[in-house]
């Protein structure tokens, strides 16, 4: 980074440096920005798997990889997208950035345990690269067996272990941002005042803590079935694969929270900001947000319908996933009635925060069809349940983010980037991302199996347009990468609060902020998203 | 292309493949409902009131109690109608029908191996008869299957060490897909079939004819090339036999030097077959995929010899 001899006061990128303070940095703000890095080189990888894979199945036939390609290409996608994008990314980046700043605190409770989570984050990744420059690994994400323990003919142990591994980091962060909420938060910052980020990061730190161990231990299972040939899953040595589904699923639904929650947290705050309104039903938002991470951990057997589990069982996991839709549905009422009567701007973030609901809601929609058990048993492994979690996870998910990156970018560089660049990435994006999937729910619903290559030429006209999407949302992608990093280089100094936000970190943090967040004691005297309070408007 | 001529919806085979439609089509109806009505409110709050319009705004808004009701309860009933007409046509469809036709189904990577109640075996293709429900008992040789007919809405999986069930009731003549739903490794996306419905008369006549239909009585012959040819029928056929086969085409080659993929090449002689049948990653044939799984288990050694003499007895190389 340019380091300007005109900035009178150095921030927390400038102060000291050099590659030794950023490697051994406790500065959580450095420890997000690491993290940003480190994800994005993630999500690059993953994403150039699914534009290989979505090259060749934009016609029926095998046309350019053999099938053992094709499978390794869309495990690579799942898992790095899973587990090193999609699992992290709110968290290790916003997270670790706004949550000390947000809550008025120094840095978060064990600096240096952060600093260990990213190493441990970056260990991870290292083991599944490795297994991905090995040869590959071509189990699916879910790595189920004993598919996975016994007969799979790739690098199974090693991506087992990696993700093994960076479920500690998602672990040590959990409990890291547990305690700094509980602890840190400055005088006048209650817990009623907590902007609803806070709440949101509070809930998926719950769930980080009480699911990852689960996951750790069973993907260790699986290694040890493979390497040391326990009988855990195997059936021919007395186990039960379908065992390996419950384990699996108890951790991976609940993941699906840890996915979606902080992405409902960066969209309150975008839409409060940019319609300057307090959020619909605060309280509510705030609760929903516990309730769903508490009620998602009943809900596993829904993905296993058709696996052979008692319908007695599926009935109860049936019931329960409705459950979990009513506290969503309000979310999505809630934030539909803080526009009205705002102060509307579509800015860049606000445009991917309202893809976010839109898109997010058809997510949630489809899932009562998956959820509904008679119309599970057709649509389960189909294309259907590829659309429906793409909506929730990349509609979803990964909307919020880019929703959160933008509206944060200011406050992590200082720098504005060009927001009609920004819009035009957002806009692309959008309806890019529901050419690519839109189609996939059709040929779900026509009976089109999940992970074929080939496939019957009635199917072709779908995934067609998908890939022809694809390529379109790339280019979106591509837009919105190009202008936030240029920014960076380019853009014009943002000051302290740009979008006149309301916030701890906006009114009392630089931007960038100092080394050590604030320069003055932080006090806070008014509820979250007070847009009718005046020193917001004023002027620094 | 034209776009308007794409089917939309998969084929209806039997009533059961109606109730789920017309269930679905209650599901796509409330959907689209929500997605038009939200959407649309948001893209009428985004004009109306963006930063540049004079709307009415007052100093602010209560949070109303009303819609925070109306907006749980509506929802609420809407979903209970899901959960019990889901859960109704599922345990509907869960139990088969006492006058139900068995047919028993062991998936394997990566084909579908059917036997009628009369010993008749087929493999990937599986004829029934019209009108009659049909009930499938499916195990797995190997990793998890699902055994999945979209024309029907009805998919199990397949789970080695335990026993899995689903039937059908097909109500008209037809070819009807058949997929393998659970990935199951390198081949799954070929691991598809085609059930064939067919008349009560064709059926008879499929179950009598020759061919595959006589397996079961050659099986049992003393003769070890016509046990043999039955045993290779049953197995080996799929994938070994013919251009484009997943594994290299031995059938005529007993007795010749086989190329390997480490660039020896080996005899095919009695102990090769019998080494390949049951380790056979030990020697990978040149140009081909590691695919195979071992028949250990599922072949004993009598079988295996009886594959060995049916091979020499058509080898056309010099033995």
């Amino acid at each position: 980074m340019n380091e300007s001899t005109t900035k009178p006061k150095p921030n927390y990128i400038t102060a000291g440096n050099t590659a030794k303070s950023w490697l051994l940095t406790v500065d959580h703000k450095r420890i997000g920005l690491m993290y940003l890095l480190g994800m994005t080189f993630f999500f690059l990888i993953g994403a150039t798997a699914a534009a290989l894979f979505r090259f060749e199945l934009a016609t029926h036939n095998a046309n350019v990889f053999a099938n053992d390609t094709y499978n390794r290409l869309f495990t690579m996608h799942g898992i790095l997208m899973v587990f090193f994008f999609l699992i992290p990314a709110v968290p290790g980046v916003l997270g670790n950035f706004l949550v000390p700043l947000m809550i008025g605190a120094k840095d978060v409770a064990f600096p240096r345990l952060n600093l260990a989570s990213w190493y441990i984050y970056m260990l991870g990744g290292t083991f599944t690269l490795g297994a991905i420059v090995l040869g590959g690994i071509d189990t699916g994400w879910t790595f189920y067996t004993p598919y996975s323990s016994v007969y799979a003919d790739s690098q199974v142990i090693l991506a087992g272990t990696g993700v093994f591994i960076t479920g500690f980091s998602s672990i040590l962060t959990g409990l890291n941002f547990i305690v700094t909420i509980h602890k840190m938060r400055a005088p006048g910052m209650t817990w009623m005042r907590l902007p609803l980020f806070i709440w949101a990061q509070y809930a998926t730190s719950i769930i980080n803590v009480l699911g990852t161990p689960v996951i750790a231990i069973t993907l260790l299972l699986v290694v040890f079935e493979r390497a040391l040939g326990f009988g855990i899953f195997d059936p021919q040595k007395g186990g039960d694969p379908v065992l390996y589904q419950h384990l699996f699923w108890f951790y991976s639904h609940p993941a699906v929270y840890i996915m979606i929650l902080p992405g409902f947290g960066v969209v309150s705050e975008v839409l409060a900001c940019f319609s300057r309104k307090r959020i619909y039903g605060y309280e509510f938002v705030a609760f929903s947000s516990l309730a769903i991470a508490a009620i998602g951990f009943f809900v596993w057997g829904h993905h296993m319908f058709t696996s052979s589990q008692s319908p007695y069982a599926g009935l109860i996991f049936s019931i329960l996933t409705y459950l979990v839709g009513i506290p969503t549905a309000i979310k999505i009422f809630n934030w539909t009635a803080t526009l009205y009567k705002g102060s509307i701007l579509l800015s860049a973030p606000m445009i991917y925060a309202l893809g976010f609901i839109g898109l997010f809601l058809v997510g949630g929609l489809t899932g009562l069809f998956l959820a509904t058990m008679a119309i599970n048993v057709h649509l389960h492994d189909t294309y259907f349940v590829v659309a429906h979690f793409h909506y929730v996870m990349v509609g979803g998910m990964m909307m919020a983010w880019l929703s959160g990156l933008h509206f944060w970018w200011p406050k992590m560089f200082g720098k504005m980037y060009n927001e009609f660049w920004a819009r035009v990435g957002a806009v692309i994006i959008f309806f890019g991302f529901n050419f690519t999937f839109f189609p996939q729910f059709i040929a779900g619903y026509m009976g089109m199996p999940r992970r074929y290559h080939v496939y019957d030429i009635e199917y072709q006209p779908f995934q067609m347009l998908s890939t022809v999407g694809a390529y379109f949302m790339g280019v979106g992608l591509i837009i919105c990468f190009v202008t936030l990093v240029s920014s960076i280089f380019k853009g014009k100094p943002a000051g302290k609060n740009p979008f006149k936000a309301t916030g701890v970190e906006w009114n009392q943090a630089d931007s960038p902020p100092d080394q050590h967040n604030f320069t003055s004691p932080v006090k806070v005297d008014v509820e979250a998203y007070d847009y009718t309070d005046e020193r917001i408007y004023q002027d620094t | 292309m034209n776009l308007l001529a794409v089917k939309t919806r998969p084929v209806v085979a039997s009533d059961y493949a109606e109730e789920v439609d017309a269930l679905y089509n209650y599901l796509l109806g409330v959907s689209v409902f929500f997605t038009v009505a939200i959407c649309s409110v948001i893209v009428f709050f985004a004009i109306r009131y963006r930063r540049q319009s004079d709307a009415d705004r007052p100093e602010a808004t209560k949070d109303g109690k009303l819609l925070e009701i109306l907006g749980s309860v509506i929802p609420f009933i809407l979903v209970m109608i899901m959960f019990f007409w889901g859960a109704k046509l599922y345990f509907d469809a869960y139990m088969p029908p006492k006058d139900a036709m068995e047919i028993l189904v062991t998936g394997k990577q990566w084909m579908w191996k059917m036997q009628h109640p009369n010993g008749k075996r087929e493999i990937n293709d599986l004829h029934v008869p019209v009108g009659v429900p049909i009930k499938l008992t499916m195990t797995s040789e190997d990793v998890i299957h699902s055994f999945y007919l979209p024309d029907f809405r009805k998919k199990m999986d397949v789970v080695p060490g335990k026993y899995t069930q689903m039937w059908f009731h097909p109500r008209e003549e037809g070819v009807y897909h058949l997929f393998c739903a659970e990935y199951c490794g390198s081949e799954h996306a070929l691991m598809v079939g085609r059930l064939h419905v067919v008349s009560p008369a064709k059926y008879e006549e499929f179950l009598s004819s020759g061919g595959m239909g006589a397996m079961a009585e050659a099986a049992a012959s003393d003769d070890p090339v016509v046990a043999g040819k039955a045993v290779w029928e049953a197995n080996c056929v799929i994938c070994h036999s013919g251009p484009g086969g997943i594994g290299p085409n031995i059938h005529k080659a007993f007795g010749s030097m086989r190329e390997l993929e480490t660039g020896e090449s080996i005899l095919m002689d009695d102990d090769y077959v019998r080494n390949s049948i049951l380790n056979p990653n030990d020697d990978i044939a040149k140009g081909y995929p590691a695919a195979m799984t071992s028949f250990k288990g599922q072949l004993n050694s009598t079988q295996i010899s009886q594959v060995i003499a049916y091979l020499k007895s058509v080898s056309e190389a010099d033995q």
